[in-house]
């Protein structure tokens, strides 16, 4: 059945470079050998690597797993032939840096042996889930060259994906690997394809094959059934490089264009290459997973060129050992095709899944570049890109560094064909140079974040710095708050009682404040009480403790001696109070406590401003006499009357409020410091006023236990009520004690 | 001489038009803060070492736009100095060896069996890269550390050593192709 | 052996800038016969004069910048260089016309500019203006006269003593239309001994030998078509369109067979270094040679325009680049400028 449509899209730019395809097509795909060691990295494909899932020592089976799936996008890693683990170490890959990457080594042992394996007879009876886990499992990545996992594209939302394209274009010179598997094993292809085309429910299959194949076109088209024709369309195009990149074979199949920075599946399509295509049914139906893979052997250096199924992890001077390349004429070694292979330093590293050929070119075959001549800006590098980009422009911005700009030539649109470089009439690796300035971008911006994180962390830490110093800052004057409003607190406290507020300055001016008269006093009042009190219990005890006499003569002395120092601290108090200097302290003291000038202060004012006023009518009747003018002196005169009259009117004050009349707390407290007077001086209460006392007491007893009874009826708390009438009582008890004492 | 008269006061009325005019957008467009500061600073590593002198690079930023010499940073090196000139149009210098010499990519690593907890590297550190406790096992969050370097010498044990930062098969690539045929090719490259 | 390890592509086109520059010279083989049969050796002595000159200053050029000279020397640029500036200057001109000509398109051309690649000019343009705004008498009474046969011993001494017999030189077919529009009718030109009814063969002979080695050029994918059809057609139609009034206007047939046109179209504004880089940005380029050409020739000063016109567009060339890009495979617009 005539499956071929005739629609493609012609690519623009592109090369011929000649083709090199025949010497490695003319023998059939040789068989598998099993190498010394097998060097398995866990990084074969795109994504995260795969993660180790058995130890050093551990006996394997062919096609027994060996490293997991870790993520969304990663695949698994088998065993390609049983025998055991002989290390988990870091070993060379192949890769252009020439570095090194953690790979399973496995020892075989030489029996081949599989592990179970469950072939699926129907595969389309099987629920969905289980071929995807099966495809997951099989570890089947891209096998096209870039080593997409394959379970992850095929797990495209159906609804999506209209269309499949399976790429048979192989458009690179010398890799032939493709062509023949399509001529083996096209049954296996389409069968795969139809696994393909049936989870992603996509109405077409549209195949791409460059017509330098005629032989494949023919076997695929033989291996299309008839009730697949009109889905399964092969289409052949001129041969043209590079039409097999992904995106220009979209093209080229459908006329569509893959927005840049989007993928396929954008657009609906999905593009798997024929390889994994057959590797995709040996994974769902045999149960077999991806341990092996057709590499092209090719290059003059090579003996016996030609298509080998290669187990994955063959270290690749074993394989070119067998098939005789010549290590003398070898020039370079090349894993890929001429045009975009990477050029390797060691050839003992492993073949891994990408792996679509090897060749050894002598020198002769591929000539060294030149030196690198100017850019004489002919133009052919822009005629020769598919890709639609400036190749000159980006070659001028990469060589000077301007990374901004270079970006702006749509640089990541470049998929490094080597066309442009192809040809170059001035050998100027303009690939080299592409690849520079997209590390170049690529580590600017990594370094961009990453400074922009260190600045963040170095604001975040100053704040928090500031912030603690705030805080700090905040709770000295909290502190220093608290402790003005307490002393505030205190003063105001004090204003009800001057006296008690002039005993706690007087306590503080006995240190170096102004000099209180009244505490002198007191203080001699007290020590005389004292004295007193020891004569009598002098004289007592001449009668009861005639013993100890000595002491209480001793203690008698003592404060005699007391009495003295306090009768000549008075003394020299008063003859200070009068300095001048005090008594601005005094007042300034009273002030600040928020007390007015004592009496004695006051008065002294009032005689200071009186020998003031004096002295000045002697001056006046002094000027009046002489004839001098007299309007300073009276002017004078008027002020000091003015304020002594002012003096005389404070003194009045504070007389009056030594006194208060009616006001009942003063009047109290003027009672209990006369009562304290005369208890210091050994002087108890009257009768008269003890009587007083009592009577009053008696009053507030009476009142507590009214309101004791009141609270009980209403069925309040008492006990504080009670505690309070408890103490009433025993005073009462306490005064009528005493006035019974003093009526006797 | 009318001519000449005429012309003068054309020409003067234009300019004090333009002039006017240019006072009037100085003032009324005028930009907030100095946007030039932003632009310095973005350019500047943000190591925060504090070698080019200032504590930090904003105020080594705001220093430059107050006419400092560009050539202080040595994290930043060579790039940050071109980058440095392109933008503020003043010829760039070599990088000023009083303030450092240009190192490769460096992280501190701290050796944890001798850490004794004295917190004095953490207090250094000027991004806050450095995890731990008084008394507790401090480590450096690689990805974080900048490599400036201050945390190695507070340190009373010398537990710190500063590593290059090495390449992985995640960060290589190709070196720019050699096309200088005489020495004195090569310019900005 | 040990393996080398350089990046891909790990093979080339075996094209190189000798390839490049010698497919122009041969291309170039045509034209100089076609002139040397019609008109004059001088063409052929002023080659060898300018590609020895060309040559020896080449290599003092990179002596003294320290290049490796054989290397450089041997891409033959500076060859195409003097070979197109011997097709445009007068035959009959005196030698050191020719010597002071190459000199300046190699120095002040090419390696003030340094070198290969970085001429923002057409060096021989350059040249050539400069020769033509220097030295107008030379350049303008030296042009041979078709049928006329001057022997080589008669050409070598006219060119480097001097002696230039009347008879040999004459106005160009170009210069003599445009002077005698003002006072006569087309057909009265035409009919002038000059034209003799048409275009001499001889300078028609020449421009379809330019024609020839052009379009061996496209085939041989030197330069694409972009250049040379878009200059062309512009001329063409300003011709067409203006010559409708033929008695004002130069008729097209004349605009494109005589003069430089189609030797500029084909091998002068093509030098890759100085034109426009994209296919977009070529046909605007070629466009502004054809306008500039046929405005300078019909009302500018100068018979003939290529020079002019293709050192204005030179200018144009970058900003051209500019606005010119091609558009990248999966975006919707090609992207103008810089940001």
């Amino acid at each position: 059945m005539n499956a071929i449509a005739k629609q493609v899209w012609a690519l623009p730019g592109g090369i011929h470079p000649p083709e090199n395809k025949h010497q490695s097509t003319a023998s059939a795909i040789a068989e598998p050998f099993i190498p010394t060691e097998l060097v398995l990295p866990l990084s074969q494909h795109i994504g995260s690597p795969s993660k180790v899932v058995v130890a050093v020592g551990d006996a394997v089976l062919k096609g027994q797993l060996l490293a997991e799936c870790q993520g969304n996008v990663s695949a698994a890693v088998h065993a390609p032939t049983s025998g055991v683990i002989s290390a988990i170490e870091n070993r060379a890959i192949p890769h252009a840096s020439g570095m090194s990457a953690m790979a399973i080594v496995l020892k075989p042992d030489g029996k081949d042996q599989w592990r179970e394996r469950q072939p699926w007879q129907n595969w389309r009876d099987m629920p969905r889930d289980d071929i995807f886990a099966r495809i997951a499992a099989a570890g089947v990545i891209g096998l096209g060259g870039a080593g997409f996992p394959t379970a992850t594209k095929l797990g495209f939302d159906p609804e999506r994906i209209n269309t499949l394209v399976l790429n048979g274009t192989e458009c690179e010179p010398y890799i032939t690997a493709d062509d023949m598997i399509m001529r083996e094993r096209a049954d296996e292809i389409i069968a795969g394809a139809q696994i393909m085309a049936d989870l992603l429910q996509v109405e077409r299959v549209l195949i791409g094959i460059e017509d330098n194949k005629p032989e494949a076109i023919a076997a695929m088209q033989a291996a299309i059934p008839d009730s697949l024709a009109a889905r399964f369309i092969i289409k052949t195009f001129a041969t043209k490089y590079p039409s097999g990149g992904e995106k220009q074979l979209i093209w080229i199949l459908t006329g569509q264009e893959v927005p840049s920075g989007r993928i396929p599946a954008d657009l609906g399509i999905v593009c798997q290459n024929v390889g994994t295509a057959a590797a995709l049914y040996r994974a769902v139906v045999q149960d077999e997973p991806l341990i092996s893979r057709i590499t092209t052997v090719t290059g003059d250096a090579v003996g016996q060129l030609g298509n080998r199924e290669v187990l994955i992890g063959t270290p690749m001077n074993e394989l070119l050992e067998a098939h005789n390349v010549d290590w003398q004429k070898a020039d370079r070694l090349v894993m890929g095709g001429p045009m975009m292979g990477v050029a390797l330093a060691d050839a003992k590293v492993p073949v891994i899944k990408t792996t679509n050929c090897l060749l050894l070119p002598t020198r002769k075959e591929l000539p060294l570049a030149g030196p690198e001549m100017p850019c004489i800006r002919c133009g052919h590098c822009e005629q020769a890109c598919p890709a639609g980009l400036l190749p000159q422009q980006m070659l001028f911005y990469a060589k000077n560094k301007e990374l901004e700009r270079l970006e702006q030539q749509n640089l990541f649109d470049c998929i490094e064909c080597g066309a442009c470089a192809y040809v170059c009439p001035s050998d100027i690796p303009l690939v080299q140079y592409y690849r520079f300035g997209k590390g170049e971008i690529r580590r600017e911006q990594a370094e961009h974040e990453k400074s922009e994180r260190a600045k963040a962390r170095f604001e975040a830490r100053q704040a928090r710095l500031e912030a603690e110093k705030a805080e700090k800052e905040a709770k000295r004057q909290a502190r220093a708050e608290a402790a003005r409003k307490a002393a505030e607190a205190k003063k105001k406290e004090g204003s009800a009682a001057p006296a008690a507020i002039a005993k706690a300055t007087s306590k503080v001016a006995a240190q170096s404040g102004p000099i209180d008269i009244a505490a002198l006093e007191k203080a001699v009042a007290s020590a005389q009480a004292k004295v007193d009190q020891a004569i009598v219990k002098l004289n007592e005890a001449k009668e009861t403790d005639p013993g100890n006499l000595p002491a209480y003569e001793r203690a008698l002395g003592k404060f005699e001696e007391k009495l003295a120092k306090a009768k000549t601290a008075l003394t020299e108090g008063k003859a200070k109070a009068d300095d001048p200097v005090e008594r601005a302290k005094r007042q300034a003291a009273a002030k600040a406590a928020g007390v007015g000038p004592s009496v004695a202060d006051l008065e002294k004012k009032v005689a200071t401003q009186r020998q003031r006023l004096q002295k000045i009518a002697e001056k006046l009747k002094a000027a009046q006499d002489n004839g001098d003018d007299t309007s300073a002196i009276e002017k004078g005169m008027q002020a000091t009357q003015a304020r002594l009259n002012k003096a005389q009117a404070e003194l009045d004050k504070a007389k009056a409020e030594q006194a208060p009349a009616d006001d009942v707390g003063a009047k109290a407290i003027a009672a209990a410091k006369e009562a304290a007077a005369k208890r210091a001086a050994g002087i108890g209460p009257s009768a008269d006023e003890l009587r007083g006392k009592v009577a009053k007491q008696q009053e507030r007893l009476a009142k507590i236990e009214q309101k004791l009874a009141d609270a009980q009826a209403a069925g309040e708390d008492v006990s504080a009520i009670e505690k309070g009438r408890d103490a009433t009582a025993k005073r009462l008890e306490k005064m009528q004690a005493e006035l019974a004492q003093l009526e006797e | 001489m009318i001519t000449i008269l005429v012309a003068i006061a054309a020409l003067g009325i234009l300019s004090l038009l333009f002039g006017a005019l240019l006072g009037f957008a100085s003032v009324k467009f005028r930009p907030e803060g100095n946007p030039i500061v932003e632009q310095i600073d973005a350019i500047l590593p943000q190591t925060q070492c504090g070698q080019c002198g200032y504590p930090g690079c904003r105020p080594y930023a705001e220093a430059i736009a107050n006419g400092d010499d560009i050539n202080k940073c040595p994290p930043g090196g060579e790039s940050t100095i071109l980058a440095l000139a392109d933008l503020l149009d003043v010829e760039p210098q070599p990088l000023d060896a009083e303030h450092g010499t240009e190192k490769p990519k460096q992280v501190a690593i701290i050796r944890e069996d001798e850490c004794i907890g004295c917190t004095k590297c953490i207090q250094a550190c000027p991004v806050d890269a450095i995890v731990g406790a008084a008394k507790q096992m401090h480590t450096v969050i690689a990805d974080e550390c900048t490599g400036c370097d201050l945390c190695v010498d507070p340190c009373p044990v010398d537990c710190i050593d500063m590593v290059p930062v090495e390449t992985t098969l995640n960060t290589w690539y190709w070196n720019k192709p050699d096309a200088n045929i005489i020495a004195t090719d090569g310019g900005r490259q | 052996m040990p393996l080398i390890t350089l990046s891909s592509p790990h093979s080339a086109k075996p094209t190189k800038i000798s390839t490049v520059m010698g497919t122009v010279l041969l291309c170039m083989i045509p034209g100089f016969i076609a002139l040397t049969v019609f008109f004059s050796y001088g063409y052929l002595i002023n080659l060898a004069l300018a590609v020895v000159t060309a040559l020896l200053l080449e290599a003092g050029s990179l002596a003294l910048r320290k290049r490796p000279i054989k290397f450089f020397i041997t891409d033959l640029s500076v060859v195409v260089t003097a070979a197109l500036l011997a097709a445009s200057l007068p035959p009959f001109a005196p030698w050191w016309i020719t010597v002071v000509g190459t000199a300046t398109a190699v120095l002040f051309g090419k390696h003030i500019f340094g070198g290969m690649g970085q001429n923002p000019f057409n060096p021989a343009m350059l040249a050539y203006a400069l020769l033509l705004v220097s030295f107008p008498v030379q350049m303008t009474t030296n042009w041979p006269v078709v049928d006329v046969y001057v022997s080589i011993g008669d050409t070598l001494r006219a060119i480097f003593a001097g002696n230039v017999v009347d008879g040999w030189v004459g106005a160009t077919p170009l210069d003599y239309y445009k002077l005698n529009l003002a006072t006569q009718t087309a057909d009265e030109i035409l009919a002038s001994s000059l034209f003799n009814g048409w275009l001499p063969a001889g300078w028609v002979w020449v421009s379809l030998a330019w024609l020839a080695g052009g379009l061996v050029l496209i085939w041989r994918r030197i330069i694409t078509w972009h250049l040379p059809v878009s200059m062309i057609a512009t001329l063409a139609l300003l011709s067409l369109v203006f010559g409708i009034d033929s008695d004002s206007f130069t008729p097209a047939s004349i605009h494109l067979l005589a003069g430089a046109t189609m030797l500029g179209a084909f091998f002068i504004i093509t030098d890759p270094v100085s034109c426009a880089t994209s296919n977009r940005g070529k046909l605007v380029f070629g466009a502004g040679v054809g306008v500039l050409t046929y405005v300078i020739r019909t009302w500018g000063n100068y018979p003939d325009a290529i020079a002019f016109a293709t050192l204005l567009m030179n200018f144009a060339a970058p900003f051209i680049d500019h606005y010119t890009k091609p558009r990248t495979y999966g975006h919707t617009k090609a992207h103008k400028g810089h940001k």
